[in-house]
């Protein structure tokens, strides 16, 4: 828990810039790149029994960063963000080889912990699942499960978490009314909400914005934007403007077809500054799927 | 569905026809509507003609037969409050016992279980469904009375100085209020673990996962997410497994005891209404017949009121944990 009291608020991060093409926050990517590496990747391959589903990843997760993930459906995006986070060690059948560093730790190591990690590394999911309970329990869950138990310590990581995810205002007067109740894109700030009220470091999101109207994207995007600070964020998206407009760097996946399979297996093309990626990629794969031209 | 291609005219001109799908949506209708009917239906003819049948006892005895504490139909006693605590008595022990055990192999078998372990299980609890009842009842009273006999006396000596343990845990023969109970437990596990199980499996896999993401332990997922979820459904498989501990005759009969006794011993002898009838309707002149018949009539009612009660516990409970609306 250490490193969470260490990181100190920024206030300086403005609301998400909204242009479409690349930002030119890349101006500020010579100092980013000297930021600490939260997840180190190497040779990463993901089996889901017999199916090698992606192969050879490599790359570099910055702390206090946005890194998007993009790329053809099936191409592993969604397979390679659960491994963060160790939830491909529930799908019965799946398998992981090489390294995930997080600060130095191999996250694959038999000592470690996976419902730890889980503390550290929070996730949200495409479909907002926020539980069949009241929006309070649904913030309270994670910290009661973590032990916290005074009612007055948890009000307040409530009312902190629900704050953090722009949801405040919003539903202060009813949190004991039951989180099915709400919008969809009210539904998704709650589950952000959730993640961030365990205080971790990292929070994944994979396709967090694919339900939901453009006018509530924007706002979880905003929100994203006003959070890196704190946190470290992994994002899966489909939508390249988001990708352009949020991240700080870009993954770009693709698929192989396999010479002794039917399944194809999905590999990482290209890892770089978003603003590269964007405006000029190394691979000509990157450069055909950004432009449209995939296929 | 079928659609009626527009032959001419306007595109919306088939709105206004009656579809293909019409006349057997109207059939589906109407054939549920009669076999909800229906079962309603039978259910108020069983009570009415059961109340009838059992109104000569109901006016002969009047309030000392539902409130009378002796059953000895032949020295004229018909109080049938010894029966019902014995029915009430054994049937709670049998949910005891059979609710924790069903959940936990609805559990297993649903979260924790290798895949290839998963349909042995299932198996078995099925089969152990699918036995009959006087089967239970008979290998019970062969084989398990004994044993319980010196089991039950080895608890009762180890509480015996113990105040309140040494009255529910006192002398035993064998024949049980808990041996009845604990053979409807038996009984009553597998209906209930198998619709636990459909029920857990409802639970959508994306609530689990949301849980386990926050760092959950399985156990921690299942209390918060799985429970919850599930509420409404493992009551219902509870007043399954209940209803058929409220009503189960011979297994019962056989190592009960046949004493009618309102007594707190568990280890001690009893009887229920179902033994009772059992036992007693072959032989009876009109009355005790009528008496008897009464026992049913009491018996459908107080599991009528059981379930509409756990219905309603589960609206509330419901109410407070899901949130208000
Ligand atoms: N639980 C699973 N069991 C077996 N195979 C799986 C499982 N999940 C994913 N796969 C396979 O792994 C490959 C990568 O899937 P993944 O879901 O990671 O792709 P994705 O890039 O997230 O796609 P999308 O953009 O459609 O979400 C696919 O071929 C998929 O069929
Ligand atoms: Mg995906």
């Amino acid at each position: 828990m250490s490193d969470t009291t260490e990181r100190k608020m920024t206030e300086d991060q403005g609301p998400a810039t909204v242009s479409l093409a690349p930002t030119g926050r890349g101006g500020a990517d010579d100092a980013a790149t000297e930021r600490p590496v939260v997840f180190d990747v190497r040779d990463l391959d993901v089996y889901y029994g017999a199916h090698h589903a992606v192969r050879d990843v490599h790359m570099g997760i910055r702390r206090n960063e946005i890194s998007a993930f993009i790329g053809p459906s099936g191409c592993g995006k969604t397979t390679v963000l659960r491994c963060f986070n160790r939830m491909n060690d529930l799908i019965e059948g799946a398998r992981v080889e090489g390294d995930i560093e997080y600060h130095g730790v191999n996250l694959y190591d038999e000592r470690v912990n996976p419902v730890e990690v889980r503390r550290r590394i929070g996730m949200v999911f495409q479909k907002p699942n926020p539980f069949p309970k009241s929006i309070y329990e649904n913030v309270a869950y994670g910290p009661r499960i973590g032990g916290v138990k005074k009612k007055s310590e948890l009000d307040d990581i409530v009312e902190r978490s629900l704050q953090r995810a722009a949801l405040w205002d919003e539903v202060k007067d009813r949190l004991k009314a039951s989180a099915l109740g709400m919008s969809g894109g009210q539904q998704q700030r709650l589950c952000i909400a959730r993640a961030v009220a365990v205080d971790p470091e990292v929070i994944l999101m994979d396709e967090p914005c694919s339900a939901l109207d453009p006018i509530a994207t924007g706002r979880i995007e905003d929100l994203m934007v006003e959070i890196k600070s704190e946190y470290t964020i992994v994002i899966v998206t489909h939508n390249m403007q988001q990708a352009a407009r949020v991240s700080d760097a870009t993954a770009f996946f693709s698929t192989e077809v396999n010479p002794d399979s039917d399944f194809r297996t999905g590999l990482l093309v290209e890892f770089d500054r978003t603003s590269t990626i964007f405006s000029n990629p190394t691979d000509q794969r990157t450069e055909n799927y950004i432009t449209g031209r995939f296929g | 569905m079928t659609v009626t291609a527009p032959a001419d005219g306007s595109p919306a001109a088939s709105l206004l026809e009656e579809g293909a799908g019409a006349g057997p949506d109207r059939a589906f209708r109407t054939v549920t509507l009669v076999a909800g009917t229906m079962v309603l239906v039978i259910l108020l003819l069983i009570a009415v003609t059961m109340t009838v049948r059992a109104w000569p006892a109901f006016s002969e005895f009047g309030t000392s037969y539902f409130f009378g504490t002796e059953w000895v139909p032949s020295e004229g006693k018909y109080g049938i409050l010894p029966l019902v605590w014995g029915t009430v008595l054994v049937s709670l022990i049998a949910l005891v016992f059979a609710v924790p055990m069903s959940v936990g192999i609805a559990l297993f078998v649903n979260e924790l279980a290798p895949r290839r372990l998963r349909r042995p299980v299932v198996t078995v609890v099925d089969i152990l469904a699918a036995v009959p009842s006087v089967v239970f009842g008979l290998w019970a009273f062969y084989n398990l009375l004994p044993g319980f006999q010196t089991v039950f006396n080895g608890i009762a000596d180890a509480v015996a100085g113990i105040p309140v343990l040494n009255t529910l845990f006192g002398p035993s023969t064998g024949s049980s209020f808990m041996s009845a109970g604990l053979i409807l437990a038996l009984m009553i596990t597998p209906i209930i673990t198998s619709v636990t199980r459909e029920v857990f499996a409802t639970v959508p896999e994306n609530d689990k996962s949301g849980a386990l993401a926050l760092g959950a332990t399985r156990w921690e997922m299942v209390r918060g997410v799985v429970f919850p979820h599930s509420m409404g459904g493992v009551t219902g498989a509870v007043m399954l497994g209940l209803g058929r501990a409220m009503g189960e005759t011979v297994a019962v009969a056989l190592i009960i005891g046949a004493r009618p006794e309102i007594s707190l011993n568990l280890f001690g002898v009893g009887e229920t209404m179902p033994a009772q009838i059992f036992r007693q309707l072959s032989e009876a002149g009109a009355l005790l017949r009528s008496a008897l018949i009464g026992l049913g009539v009491i018996l459908l009612v107080l599991t009528v009121l059981v379930n509409v009660g756990a219905r309603r516990a589960v609206v509330a409970v419901d109410r407070r944990v899901k949130g208000t609306a």
